[in-house]
C-alpha cells in the first residue's frame, strides 16, 4: 500500500546514500578545471543538449538569472515602479544595525528550527522503528501515520489548527475535563509557537518513511551476529542500528533544516507572525517587506542572508558528518 | 514463540493509540465539519444535530463566486502543471540518465545544487520579471516552471530509473537503427511509465499545496485557487467555522484520493514492467 510514498522517499535517500551529490559535484568542478582535450561536438552532445534543454533553460532564466539579479538587487533601492538606485550597503546595514523586526524574526526562526527540527527526528525514528517490526495490520498504521503529512502543508490544516487552538477551541474543552483552564494557546505569546512547532511535529510521516526505508537496508545478520556475541538490544541499537542509519539521519537533518527555514504557510495562516511577533518567521518577514511593502532591494537582501545561513547550516552539517556519518562503502568512519 | 506473540501484542499496544491519536483530528475535523457554531467547540466527535447547511453556504459563502470555480480554476492549473512536469521529467531524466554529452557531470551536479536552494532567493526577480512580462495575476508564472524543469527533484527521480534499465535494450534498437530519439519515444518512455506517474502524482500533490506561489501570483478573485479561497474565507469578519472548516476539508478530498487510487496504479506499472524502484 505505501509503495508509492515508500519509492519516492526511498530514491531521495538514495541522492545521499549512494553519495551521488559528492562525486558528481567533485567530478563537475574537476571537469571544469581540467581543460578539454577534446572540444568537437559531436551528434551526442546535440542529442543531449536537446533532451535537456527544457531544465537548462529553466535553470538559466528562472534560476540562475534570479540569484544573480537578487543578488544586485540586494545592493538597491527598488520599489517595482522605478528603476532600481543603487545604494551600496544600505539594505545590509539597516538590517543588521537598525531592524528590530529582523532580530526578532530571526529569533522566532532559530528557535522554531532548534526545536522543531530534532523533535521531528526523534519521533519519526522513534516510529519507523516500530514500524520495521513484523506486525499484522501495519500498512493500516503506516497510513494512519503518514496521512496527516499528505494534508500536512496545505491551507486547510492550517485553518483546522487554527480552531482546534482557539480560546473556545477543542484543545481547552478537553483540558477543562481535567479542571486545567485553558489559555488561547495562539493569541498568547509563550505559546503560539508552540502550536506551530506541534503542527511541524504532526507531520513526521515523510522523514519517518526515509527512516524506514533505511532501517530495512540494514543487513539482517549483523543483528544475528551481535546476538550471538551476547550484546543486548540496547547495545545492538547503539552499536548497529544508529551507525548504520547515521547517512540517512544526516538526510534527514539536512533537508529538515532547509525545509523549517523556510517555514511560511502555517504562520501566515493560524498566527500572521504574532502574537506580539511571537510567531513571525523569517520567510513571512520576506514576504511583507517584498509584496507588501514592495522593497524589493530591502526583500532581496534578506533573501540572500537567508541562502547564506542556510548554506552555512548546510556546510557545518557535511564537515560535522565526518566525525559521526558512517559509510559502509569508506569501511569505516572517516578521520 | 510466546515471546514473538508478546513483542507483536507489545507493538499493538503503542502502535494502535498512536496512529489513533495520529489521525484524531482529522476524524474530529470530519465531525466537526458538520457542527453548529455553538456546538464546535465541545470535544464530542460527531454533533448531535449534523449541519448540512455548512457544506451548502460554504460553498456559496462568496457572494459572486462558488467553489466550483475555485476548484475548476486549481484543477486547470493542475492539469497543465502535471503534462509541464511530467514531459520535462522524461525528458530531462533520459538526457541525464542515458546519454553522454560534454559537460554532462558539471550540469547534472547543478542540478542536484538546486535542489537544496531556497526559494526565496529567487522569488523577488522571478516575480519582477513576470509582472515586466504581464503575466501578474494569470496562471503563467505558476506553470510555466513546471515545463522548465522546475521540480529538480523529478528530474533526479526519473534519472535514477532511467540508469536501472538494462542498456541492452538500447544497443538492440540502436542496431536495428533506431536513434537517440527513437529510443526515447519507443523504448524508455513507456519503460519509465511508473516513475511518470509518481512524478505526475507529487507534481499535483505538491502544486496543490503550493500556496506562497498562488498568494503571490493571483489576485483576482474570479482566478482564485480553492487555497486562496480558504484564505479569504479566513480573513472574513466573522468567520463561520463550520462551513470554513467543511470547505477545508473538502479541498484535501482530491489529493487524498488521487493518493489512494494512484497507489494501485504504481504497484501494478512496477509489477507489469518488471522493472524495481
Amino acid at each position: 500500500m505505501f509503495t508509492l510514498s515508500y519509492y519516492y522517499w526511498f530514491t531521495i535517500y538514495r541522492v545521499q546514500q549512494s553519495s551521488t551529490i559528492y562525486p558528481a559535484l567533485k567530478r563537475g568542478l574537476a571537469m571544469l578545471n581540467k581543460k578539454q582535450s577534446r572540444w568537437k561536438i559531436t551528434g551526442h552532445d546535440i542529442a543531449g543538449y536537446v533532451f535537456i534543454s527544457p531544465w537548462l533553460i529553466g535553470f538559466l532564466l528562472l534560476t540562475l538569472w534570479p540569484i544573480l539579479q537578487s543578488f544586485y538587487l540586494s545592493f538597491t533601492d527598488y520599489s517595482l515602479l522605478d528603476s532600481p538606485t543603487w545604494t551600496g550597503t544600505d539594505n545590509y546595514e539597516s538590517i543588521f544595525t537598525k531592524d528590530r523586526l529582523f532580530m526578532k524574526s530571526l529569533t522566532v526562526t532559530f528557535t522554531f528550527v532548534l526545536l522543531a527540527v530534532p523533535i521531528k527526528l526523534f519521533f519519526s525514528l522513534m516510529v519507523a522503528i516500530l514500524l520495521n517490526k513484523k506486525v499484522r495490520g501495519l500498512n493500516w498504521y503506516r497510513t494512519a501515520i503518514y496521512f496527516p503529512s499528505l494534508i500536512g502543508g496545505s491551507i486547510a490544516v492550517s485553518a483546522l489548527w487554527r480552531n482546534m487552538f482557539g480560546l473556545d477551541g477543542y484543545v481547552n474543552h478537553v483540558l477543562s475535563w481535567f479542571g486545567i483552564e485553558g489559555i488561547g494557546w495562539i493569541s498568547n505569546p509563550d505559546t503560539a509557537l508552540g502550536t506551530l512547532i506541534l503542527l511541524n511535529a504532526w507531520q513526521f510521516g515523510s522523514t519517518m518513511v526515509i527512516f524506514l526505508a533505511g532501517l530495512k537496508q540494514i543487513p539482517k545478520d549483523l543483528y544475528e551476529s551481535a546476538s550471538v556475541d551476547g550484546a543486548s538490544k540496547l547495545r545492538q541499537f547503539f552499536k548497529i542500528t544508529i551507525p548504520m542509519l547515521s547517512p540517512v539521519m544526516f538526510f534527514n537533518l539536512v533537508l529538515g533544516i532547509i525545509n523549517a527555514f523556510q517555514m511560511f504557510t502555517s504562520a501566515f495562516i493560524i498566527t500572521q507572525g504574532g502574537p506580539a511577533n511571537g510567531t513571525y518567521m523569517y520567510v513571512l518577514f520576506l514576504y511583507e517587506k517584498a509584496f507588501k511593502q514592495y522593497e524589493m532591494g530591502y526583500a532581496s537582501a534578506l533573501a540572500w542572508i537567508l541562502l547564506v545561513i542556510i548554506a552555512a547550516f548546510t556546510a557545518i552539517n557535511f564537515l560535522v558528518s565526518k566525525y559521526w556519518v558512517f559509510y559502509e562503502s569508506d569501511g569505516g568512519k572517516a578521520k | 514463540m510466546r515471546s514473538e506473540k508478546l513483542a507483536a501484542l507489545r507493538s499493538h499496544l503503542i502502535l494502535l493509540p498512536f496512529s489513533l491519536l495520529m489521525l484524531y483530528p482529522v476524524i474530529w475535523w470530519v465531525g466537526a465539519s458538520f457542527k453548529s457554531t455553538a456546538e464546535l467547540g465541545e470535544p464530542s466527535l460527531w454533533p448531535t444535530v449534523f449541519m448540512w447547511e455548512n457544506y451548502t453556504n460554504g460553498w456559496n459563502f462568496s457572494p459572486q463566486f462558488t467553489f466550483a470555480t475555485f476548484f475548476a480554476n486549481t484543477l486547470m492549473m493542475e492539469v497543465w502543471n502535471v503534462i509541464g512536469g511530467v514531459a520535462t521529467a522524461a525528458l530531462v531524466g533520459y538526457g541525464f540518465g542515458r546519454l553522454n554529452f560534454k559537460l554532462r557531470n558539471f550540469w547534472f551536479s547543478i542540478l542536484l545544487l538546486t535542489m537544496m536552494l531556497p526559494a526565496q532567493v529567487t522569488v523577488v526577480p522571478q516575480y519582477i520579471l513576470f509582472n515586466k512580462l504581464g503575466f501578474t495575476d494569470s496562471y503563467v508564472p505558476l506553470v510555466l516552471p513546471h515545463f522548465f524543469g522546475g521540480g529538480a527533484f523529478f528530474v533526479f527521480l526519473v534519472v535514477q530509473f532511467v540508469r536501472g534499465i538494462p542498456r541492452e535494450l538500447d544497443e538492440a534498437a540502436q542496431i536495428d537503427g533506431a536513434s537517440v530519439y527513437g529510443i526515447f519515444f519507443r523504448i524508455i518512455a513507456p519503460l519509465i511509465k511508473p516513475a511518470l506517474v509518481t512524478v505526475g502524482i507529487f507534481t499535483f500533490l505538491w502544486s496543490w499545496d503550493d500556496f506562497f506561489s498562488q498568494l503571490l501570483y493571483l489576485s483576482s478573485v474570479e482566478k482564485f485557487t480553492v487555497g486562496l479561497a480558504l484564505r479569504m474565507f479566513i480573513d472574513q469578519f466573522e468567520v463561520q467555522w463550520g462551513q470554513l472548516l467543511a470547505m477545508s476539508l473538502l479541498s484535501v478530498v482530491p489529493s487524498a484520493i488521487l493518493f489512494f487510487v494512484a497507489q494501485k496504479h504504481f504497484v501494478e506499472g512496477i509489477a507489469t514492467t518488471g522493472i524495481k524502484g
